[in-house]
């Protein structure tokens, strides 16, 4: 049980996705205007990775083996695409209004770097299946932890008085690279 | 090799059940007022209404938010058609555009430089012809909806009114006029 509570721990903090890995900024600045938009997104990707973990462990595990490892991008990236078509038909069923909020950034999941980034760390590290789950939502919830503080951040600065030549996307930057700098300071909590 | 194939032909198929199963569990209901509404309309998505096509009109109208009378492709008898079917009373067309005779556009082939802006324009593609080639309208098609009059570079299209023959002769709605009381 420790063990997956590193891990869970290790990826939402210490190897932060986004913050340390710096993957997935595609939905990470596009999505981040909204706090509610951004806790959504977060909520879907969260379900996606975690589904997705899984799936390409056992995929990777039982179907390709050793002789085929070439085609792990190849069939993960497939595996990604049917769980996130999956999940807009939920969605769209489920709640119309964040289906709308969310928009084209849905369908995007299945570009978002960290999405393929996981299941393929999770083959480089040799995780096994629950570490791969676990590995997984550990990532997505701290892509979702991210993505929220830092649109909470960026509500704040639309009523701030930024410097006319930072304003908009400049200052989202600086943020984004000052945050990634606060989450350096988690390294070597975990071993 | 013929694993490879048959590894991610597997995957797909897994999928794609996965995916037709939860798009049948998963259906979204449409508004199935709004679908007979835009049934009746007559698809020429020409906006004169007010709205930017046939279904965002019938969504108005099925919300109450429009009345049912500013079709002006649809005529007289599609305002009847909608009375019947939503069980309100016949109003005469109120739109901003006048009713117009029924009639078809008409491209004066002599004139026609080929340009293609009107088979663009053209929402039932009734207009056949190719750039640089003489245009003409297949008259079956065309609902007048005056789209394609607009951006004719040379005005070679005039709208016709179809006449009455045998062929396009109907039954006239009754119209009954009251004398005012006296």
């Amino acid at each position: 049980m420790t063990e997956y509570l590193l891990i869970l721990i290790g990826a939402v903090f210490v190897n932060n996705i986004v913050m340390v890995k710096i993957l997935g900024l595609c939905p990470f600045m596009g999505v981040s205007k909204k706090l509610e938009t951004s806790l959504g997104m977060g909520a879907a990707t969260t379900f996606v990775l975690t589904v997705a973990s899984g799936a390409s462990y056992l995929i990777n595990q039982y179907l390709l083996g050793p002789e085929l490892s070439y085609l792990t991008t190849l069939s993960f990236i497939v595996v990604i695409t049917g769980i996130v078509q999956f999940t807009e038909m939920v969605i769209r069923k489920t709640s119309p209004v964040l289906y709308q909020v969310l928009g084209i950034y849905l369908p995007l999941i299945t570009t978002n770097c960290a999405v393929l980034g996981i299941p393929l760390l999770n083959v480089q590290a040799k995780h096994n299946f629950m570490e791969s789950v676990f590995f997984g939502m550990g990532g997505a919830v701290g892509f979702t932890l991210a993505l929220v503080l830092f649109a909470g951040m960026r509500e704040r600065m639309e009523g701030a008085d930024v410097p006319a030549i930072f304003k908009g996307s400049a200052i989202a930057m600086i943020t984004a690279g000052l945050m990634s700098l606060s989450f350096m300071g988690f390294s070597g909590l975990i071993k | 090799m013929l694993s490879a194939l048959l590894v991610m032909a597997g995957i797909a198929i897994v999928l794609g059940a996965v995916l037709g199963y939860s798009a049948i569990k998963f259906r979204v209901e449409g508004n199935p007022l709004v679908d007979k509404i835009d049934a009746i309309l007559p698809q020429t998505q020409c906006g004169q209404c007010g709205y930017p096509g046939c279904r965002p009109y019938a969504a108005a109208i099925a919300s109450g938010e429009a009345d049912i009378n500013l079709c002006p492709p649809g005529g007289e008898e599609g305002i009847h058609k909608l009375a019947d079917l939503l069980g309100v009373e016949f109003k005469p067309f109120g739109g901003n555009t006048a009713i117009k005779p029924k009639s078809v556009a008409f491209i004066d082939e002599n004139v026609c430089i080929g340009c293609t802006l009107c088979i663009q324009a053209c929402p039932v593609d009734a207009i056949v012809g190719a750039a640089k080639q003489m245009h003409t309208i297949i008259a079956s098609e065309c609902t007048g909806c005056e789209l394609c009059v607009a951006p004719c570079p040379v005005d070679c299209i005039s709208m016709v009114p179809i006449r009455e023959k045998i062929t396009t002769w109907k039954w006239k709605y009754p119209v009954y006029s009251l004398a005012p009381a006296k």
